[in-house]
């Protein structure tokens, strides 16, 4: 993310971590429903090409290098240039290595329930992966819009699975502000962007362009600021989160690749984008009215939590939930501090991984047992070990208490607001927290601690091996994250 | 041979119109062979004269018929072919659009018009005479001949379908008699004034003699201008327009939708520029003040109207109908990215509309229907139809990569450098509007939910359809190919818009248009 002189190196490697889930899509439409097991290897096979594809390319980063391709020229000035660096490669590897675990978990998931038009659904599934990465390695802000949009239109069809009445319903709120935002709010900014900075020859890219929009003035700044950052709706920023609790009407592989990971993590990746790589630090911290995005991304933790506290259906209280670990991240690229922007970085993993583990759990209840409301999970503890024991993990994970990721990220942050010597961030920090154990404890507690409604065996037991051993590995992941901060730190170029 | 490509152009589709009425007396089925290759033979004229255009020194081709000089002044009276990038372009898009519904016409005009093919064929390929011809004509007044031939033939293509459609021809009739009028008119008052009806002439003339203040001139314009937005459909003068497209037979509505009014864009950026000027159009009269307020009002009309319809050609026909709200507002925000936004979306809008109107067709084919509520379960019936279908529809949303998003990137580069911001809010708008009208489509054809809220089916993607509904079943190839086709062409000029739009560019440096501040 820093500007230093860099070498740059040509490789094909990210256009082939974008293409490759496309590709792959063929082979699975191919295989269909007649040859399940057949299909499902492609997307397993995709999705581990895609994340070693990804991973190799580690090691050049950590030399110092970024990698660069450019797809096609655009428009004269502008062209469609995906480019590796540190962050990018960061937010790819979190998506990628995810999404093996997920390809895993649906094969559990959607087998379980006898889903229909699986071929669908994996074909999207890749479809989205492939934008995903896509926006990760997107150069300028023009191809990540390309990406972007990509994936809106993508995951509708995973959203409405169901193809019923809540479907229609959640799939409508889902694409009215997805599609509203881009096309009403960003479209404009990202022109003013081009049009106006220096006559029309900038390319708006994340390296080169850094703080030029310091040449407006500080009310176009501000209205700018406002456009991205409520542009880019699947960050989920309040009043533009809705969203995403009606998106959960989706299979809950979807709700927990896509909308704790992918789709809403790609919102708060563009927004650091634009914060960090667009505005810049410098910039940002001169703005007058950059205060009031802090108290936005504040707002939208406190409030967040408040109706998580108040929501029965398990999904449902993990999304308001993620709306308010979304705020993290964008509090952090608010704070324009390197210790806030290092403390959004990291909790884009840490949260990716406790929430997907959350939401896994989540699936594999309703698979084991169809009970998707909290109040009925009593005593589901005993009867179900593993995964109550991993989404007390995760639950904590979230929470933030050491030794689990999500504490570190919530230490960089705080540490943000103090190098601003804002208290008042840190006190939100706290409370949050709070509200975090109030509303995610009690479900593992209730299955652990309270006796079941009846004593009868229902003869229910864990869900099966494809959803259980994916959680297991990911509640594992949250543990080795914690050890893994410096590593990211470094990997980002955020660490001295 | 080579030389002469851009008169093949044309003597191509006339002759095989003759050879489809004479020899299609005897033989009806010949007539679809004739008309194919005819196409065929064009299209490759049309590549020919562009490459012949991107050549030469001035980027011009000129063709004089009939032995006359250019040599004196004023140029006088006169049949010439002046092809230049912007003319060769709509060209090639007319004979483009032209091919591809010629291929996919083979089954549509046998069921839809049976016994009357050579008539179909003898009128499809004197239409695109027409319309290549006003692209590449010089002269003011074998522009309205042209005019004329298009709308004649138009007539007879539309009327052939339904009884309905002769009703709605009979409407269509007078207005575009009204509109040619006018501008037979304004022509007249620019020979009295000028002298001459060659359009580079013309302009010279006005030029020449400071003719930018003369009253008769700005009748002409005015004239000249009304009855061209009547042609395009401009709202308030689309009545015309609905009725017509979605009563006539499939293929006319796919031949017709995308070329007719985008042609009469291509007159009034033609009138604009080359005839009367940057500076007579722009700084003389009043429309630059007016016009786009009267495109945001047309625009708002057309997308609340598409919003109110049940029926998907009725739907795309007021969408048309919005879209040249947006070419014309490009023109009339007077400036550069305007300009290129508006040349680049007539090339646009043909290729989205036409894959709209040939999926529109495959789906009445197979469902019987183009009513709303007959669509349900057609993705699993025809995916490849419908993933056609709904590129045409991103296209129009303006998703990328297709072409749609880079033409409304142009337009809304130039409303903001020129300031207009109701027509930037307007594009906003309108864009919504466009995305609640296709994805309600995608949901209709994707979800088993009734009109009324209900679920159908019993859940877990059961459509509540017949097992026969729901069978993997696609169009013949003979129409599939055509609309795949288009759908890809749709892709790929979006992709290369780059290129497309570095032609426009060479086209329009030779005006004196402003780029804003610093550009």
């Amino acid at each position: 993310m820093s500007a230093a002189e860099v070498t740059v190196i040509e490789d094909i490697r990210p256009l082939i971590a974008f293409v490759a889930p496309l590709i792959g899509v063929i082979g699975i439409a191919w295989a269909g429903e007649k040859r399940k097991n057949l299909r499902e290897t492609f997307t397993f096979l995709v999705a581990t090409i895609q994340a070693s594809v990804v991973l190799s390319m580690v090691p050049i980063l950590l030399s110092g290098s970024i990698i660069e391709f450019q797809i096609w020229q655009m428009f004269t000035h502008v062209p469609l240039l995906l480019r590796v660096d540190g962050f990018g490669l960061l937010f790819a590897c979190v998506a990628s290595l995810l999404w093996i675990a997920t390809s895993v978990y649906a094969i559990g998931y959607m087998r379980g329930l006898h889903e229909h038009a699986q071929t669908r659904f994996y074909s999207f599934f890749a479809i989205s992966l492939s934008a995903t990465i896509g926006v990760a390695f997107s150069a300028n802000l023009l191809t990540i819009y390309f990406f972007y949009e990509m994936l809106s239109v993508s995951t509708f069809p995973l959203v409405t699975h169901m193809q019923d009445k809540d479907a229609r319903t959640g799939g409508r709120t889902y694409l009215g502000y997805l599609l509203f935002t881009s096309l009403c709010l960003l479209l404009p900014a990202l022109s003013w962007c081009y049009v106006w900075l220096d006559g029309g020859t900038v390319t708006m890219d994340f390296l080169a362009d850094t703080g030029k929009v310091g040449a407006f003035s500080q009310t176009t700044q501000m209205v700018l600021l406002a456009l991205f950052t409520f542009g880019f709706a699947k960050a989920g920023i309040m009043p533009l989160h809705s969203w995403l609790p009606g998106a959960m009407v989706a299979p809950t592989p979807v709700s927990a690749l896509l909308h704790a990971v992918a789709v809403v993590k790609v919102g708060v990746f563009c927004v650091i984008r634009v914060y960090s790589d667009i505005f810049g630090v410098q910039v940002l911290q001169e703005l007058d009215g950059e205060d009031w995005m802090i108290g936005i991304a504040c707002a939208t933790i406190l409030i967040s939590s408040l109706i998580a506290l108040s929501q029965d259906n398990l999904k449902r209280r993990l999304a308001f939930s993620t709306i308010g670990q979304l705020g993290y991240v964008v509090l952090g690229a608010t704070l324009a501090t390197e210790q806030g922007v290092g403390g959004s970085v990291l909790h884009i993993a840490m949260h990716a991984c406790g929430k997907i583990t959350l939401f896994f759990c989540a699936g594999a209840i309703f698979v084991a047992s169809g009970k998707k409301y909290v109040s009925e999970l009593r005593g589901l503890g005993r009867k179900m070990p593993i995964t109550m024991g991993a989404f007390m993990i995760g639950s904590l994970s979230v929470i933030g208490l050491p030794p689990l990721g999500g504490f570190i990220s919530k230490w960089y942050l705080a540490l943000g607001a103090l190098d601003r010597d804002m208290i008042w961030v840190v006190v939100v920090l706290l409370v949050s927290s709070l509200l975090n154990v109030f509303y995610l404890l009690p479900v593992a507690v209730t299955a652990f601690f309270r006796d079941p409604e009846d004593d009868q065996d229902t003869g229910m037991k864990e869900a099966p091996m494809a959803c259980v051993v994916p959680l297991a590995i990911t509640a594992i992941g949250c543990f080795v994250l914690f050890f893994m901060a410096e590593p990211i730190l470094t990997l980002v170029g955020l660490s001295k | 041979m080579m030389e002469n490509a851009i008169a093949w152009i044309l003597i191509f589709p006339l002759f095989g119109s003759v050879a489809c009425a004479l020899l299609g007396m005897g033989n009806k089925k010949i007539c679809y062979p004739i008309a194919v290759l005819s196409m065929a033979g064009s299209l490759w004229g049309g590549i020919e004269t562009l490459r012949q255009v991107i050549a030469s020194e001035v980027h011009t081709v000129s063709y004089i018929f009939g032995g006359w000089t250019l040599d004196k002044y004023p140029r006088g009276v006169g049949i010439e072919f002046h092809a230049d990038i912007l003319g060769i372009l709509i060209t090639l898009v007319v004979l483009g659009v032209g091919f591809i519904v010629a291929i996919y016409s083979k089954l549509p005009v046998q069921d839809e018009t049976p016994n009357k093919e050579p008539l179909f064929y003898t009128l499809f390929l004197l239409q695109i005479t027409g319309l290549a011809g006003i692209c590449l004509t010089g002269d003011a007044f074998n522009l309205y001949v042209l005019i004329e031939v298009a709308a004649l033939t138009g007539y007879g293509l539309i009327a052939m379908g339904s009884n309905r459609a002769a009703a709605a021809t009979f409407n269509y009739v007078i207005l575009g008699t009204i509109g040619a009028s006018l501008y037979l008119l304004g022509v007249g008052y620019i020979y009295i004034k000028t002298g001459t009806l060659n359009m580079v002439g013309i302009q010279d003339v006005i030029v020449a003699n400071g003719l930018a203040d003369s009253s008769t001139m700005q009748v002409a314009f005015v004239l000249v201008g009304i009855g061209i937005l009547i042609k395009m459909a401009f709202f308030p003068f689309h009545a015309w327009l609905p009725n017509a497209y979605c009563n006539a037979p499939t293929v006319t509505s796919s031949l017709l939708a995308p070329l007719v009014t985008k042609v009469m864009i291509y007159v009034m950026i033609r009138m604009v520029l080359s005839v009367f000027g940057v500076e007579f159009s722009f700084e003389s009269t009043m429309w630059v003040d007016v016009m786009p307020w009267l495109v945001v009002v047309a625009i708002i009309c057309a997308a609340v109207m598409a919003l109110a319809q049940r029926e998907i050609k009725r739907m795309l026909a007021y969408l048309i109908v919005a879209e040249v709200g947006y070419m014309v507002g490009g023109v009339w925000i007077y400036n550069y990215y305007g300009l290129i936004g508006s040349i680049f979306h007539v090339i646009s809008d043909a290729c989205m509309t036409l894959c709209l109107f040939l999926g529109a067709g495959l789906i009445l084919r197979k469902a019987k229907t183009t009513h709303f509520d007959g669509l349900r379960g057609l993705f699993s019936k025809m995916p490849l139809t419908m993933t056609g279908f709904f590129i045409g529809g991103f296209s129009i949303i303006g998703l990328p990569p297709t072409c749609g998003f880079f033409s409304k990137w142009y337009l809304i580069t130039g409303g903001m450098v020129s300031q207009r911001w109701e027509y930037m809010v307007v594009l906003m708008f309108s864009t919504m509007v466009m995305v609640v009208l296709f994805f309600r489509l995608i949901e209709r054809i994707h979800l088993a939910v009734s009109e009324s809220g209900e679920n159908l089916g019993h859940g877990h993607g059961d459509l509540g359809l017949a097992k026969e509904q729901t069978r993997f079943d696609e169009g013949p190839l003979s129409m599939l190919i055509p609309l795949l086709l288009a759908a890809t062409v749709v892709l790929v000029v979006g992709i290369y818009n780059q290129d497309i739009v570095n032609l426009i560019e060479i086209f329009l440096s030779e005006f004196n248009l402003p780029k804003g501040e610093g550009h």
